[in-house]
């Protein structure tokens, strides 16, 4: 029996470093499992050297027993899913279930960008202008159902989903758009029909997420991964937002300039068509260029997440320190609930970037400060509401609608501050915030669909 | 003996529960003993081990370390928690229940099988 080679060989050395660059650039198989496979790797080759092998032949051996690669990664990926999720390259190989149709994406996008486009002002061909009293109407009610219909067309045409989904989506759509438009308002700004104008793009949102998550509508992972997508969709649209806010005062100055009028231009065409065609090109973005965003939304986090905790704490601690009332004025509870969406935000943000098997760190303190303060603000404002719901207008649907959105924002964020809580204190793993995030989308869902659905019938349509 | 895909998928966990109750452990020494326990019978695949260590290491029934011992290289050791013991004396339990009922269900069949050997 020889010996356990000592030192290194090179010529294994060399041969080990080119295994190392070859399985790097399988899916799902990250650089600390490279190390670890490595590892692996060379127990088997110093147990067969030290069996009488030269150290190549063991080489041989080894990389054989690990198995095909392809199939390790593909047991690799589907363990850790949101891995996989950085790896969905535009043009690439087969997404996790095969499902994805990748390659001509950017073609698929622009068609789907031009039918939404499209949509927008296809109202215009049956006598509906926008700057109409009609119009302005209409578009109260349809603009989302224009606006986001295509892109989960889009989403379920990439991700081939089958029929009963399809279903589904078409039965929920259907019944968002006939609700909306065969309710019977009391008047064209009926506080009814604001809310639900606001609330149905949300509906609409969480119902899309049928046509992301495909087949694998069960799956907390999945639904993480749409979680994921809503953050930086957001990110996107809002960076198309600002280059096409530049483009179109460039467009209208320039035109000026040389005496052309291209105002009724800009609003009637320019900003309604590029408004939805980019929630399409936003959808694609973040499918094509996952690793961008990758980069961004930690920045965001670590960015902001201190900002935020630091306000926040400067807020509650002014409030008990000089003893001033939150003056209640209209809209408080509905800015307070802002904050509250940002914080929910941030919290979404960090989790989706967060490798879930990292120790908790000051990062994750200063996660919970913010959490914590930002509850501890929110009791501050729901008493100071509470004394107003008693005068004489009683229960609003605004007041309703804003009321019950706190609630069930300060449902989610006081779970998951104990869900953090117990992390911090190592008793429980980082995932269960994940999966209790995943799990709190249906209630989204079911608020939103019921300000939409319920309100009008229950407040008379006022 | 072959032993099929389904029953090594469904034994994985707790083997590897079981293995690293006793001390911790890394990946290869892990295979190494599953094949030694199993007389040569349980041959697991890398493809198989890695990931259901780090999905129990996500669920939190397993720690990871990366350490160096003395001119050694860098090597992830594996080692339960508290909460992993609790899951192997929960399998523990459901694989007794099984394999009472199989010899129950089989007393009656094996001296058929046993006429046929």
């Amino acid at each position: 029996m020889t010996s356990e080679p000592t030192g290194p060989d090179p010529a294994l050395e060399e041969q080990i470093s080119q295994w190392r660059g070859y399985v790097r650039h399988h899916r799902g198989i990250s650089e600390s499992d490279v190390d670890e496979l490595e590892d692996h790797l060379r127990g088997t080759v110093a147990d067969l050297s030290s069996a009488g092998l030269r150290p190549d032949e063991a080489f041989l051996i080894g990389v054989k027993r690990l198995g095909a690669l392809d199939a390790l990664s593909r047991e690799f990926a589907r363990e850790h899913s949101g891995r996989l999720w950085k790896q969905l390259v535009l043009g690439g190989d087969q997404g996790p279930a095969g499902a994805d149709r990748a390659g001509n994406g950017w073609l698929t996008m622009l068609v789907f960008a031009v039918l939404a486009a499209a949509a927008i002002k296809v109202p215009a061909l049956f006598g509906v202008h926008m700057d109409s009293v009609a119009g302005a109407t209409f578009y109260l009610r349809n603009a989302s159902l224009l606006a986001l219909a295509p892109m989960v067309a889009f989403l379920g045409w990439r991700r081939r989903i089958g029929v009963p989904v399809i279903a589904v989506l078409v039965a929920c759509y259907g019944a968002a758009a006939v609700a909306i438009n065969s309710y019977p308002f009391a008047t064209d700004t009926a506080h009814t029909l604001i809310l639900a104008a606001l609330h149905l793009p949300l509906v609409l949102w969480f119902t899309g997420g049928l046509a992301y998550t495909g087949a694998d509508w069960r799956t907390h992972a999945r639904w993480m991964d749409f979680l994921r997508f809503t953050g930086e969709w957001f990110i996107y649209y809002v960076l198309i937002a600002l280059g096409g806010g530049l483009l179109t005062g460039v467009t209208v100055a320039t035109f000026n300039a040389i005496g052309v009028n291209v105002e009724t231009f800009v609003p009637q065409w320019l900003l309604p068509c590029g408004a939805t065609a980019a929630v399409v090109v936003a959808a694609w973005l973040v499918e094509a260029k996952q690793g961008v965003i990758e980069n961004m939304a930690p920045v965001l986090t670590r960015v902001f997440t201190p900002l935020f905790a630091v306000l926040l704490v400067a807020f509650v601690t002014a409030v008990l320190v000089t003893g001033h009332g939150i003056q209640v004025q209209r809209d408080i509870l509905i800015l307070f609930n802002v904050v509250l969406v940002v914080v929910l935000g941030l919290v979404l943000y960090s989790i989706s970037a967060r490798d879930p098997l990292a120790r908790p760190g000051f990062f994750d303190w200063l996660q919970l400060v913010l959490i914590v303060s930002a509850l501890a603000m929110d009791v501050l404002v729901l008493l100071a509401v509470y004394g107003r719901t008693a005068d004489s207008y009683g229960f609003t649907p605004n007041r309703v609608a804003a009321l019950g959105e706190n609630v069930v924002l300060l449902g989610n964020l006081a779970w998951s501050a104990v869900l953090l809580g117990t992390f911090l204190l190592r008793r429980s793993p980082f995932s269960r915030l994940e999966r209790w995030q995943t799990t709190y989308v249906p209630v989204y869902l079911l608020w939103t669909a019921a300000v939409v659905a319920l309100f009008p019938p229950l407040f008379d349509y006022r | 003996m072959h032993i099929t895909k389904d029953l090594v998928a469904a034994a994985a966990t707790p083997m590897v529960l079981g293995i690293l109750a006793q001390g911790e452990s890394y990946g290869y020494a892990i295979i190494k003993q599953i094949l030694e326990l199993s007389g040569g019978n349980l041959e697991w695949t890398e493809g198989l081990l890695y990931p259901l260590l780090h999905r129990l290491e996500r669920l939190g029934h397993v720690e990871a370390t990366w350490r160096t011992a003395a001119g050694e290289r860098r090597r992830k050791y594996y080692s339960i928690t508290d909460q992993g013991r609790a899951e192997l004396a929960e399998q523990r339990r459901q694989w007794a229940a099984v394999i009472d009922a199989l010899k129950g269900a089989w007393q009656l069949t094996v001296p058929a099988l046993e006429a046929q050997a």
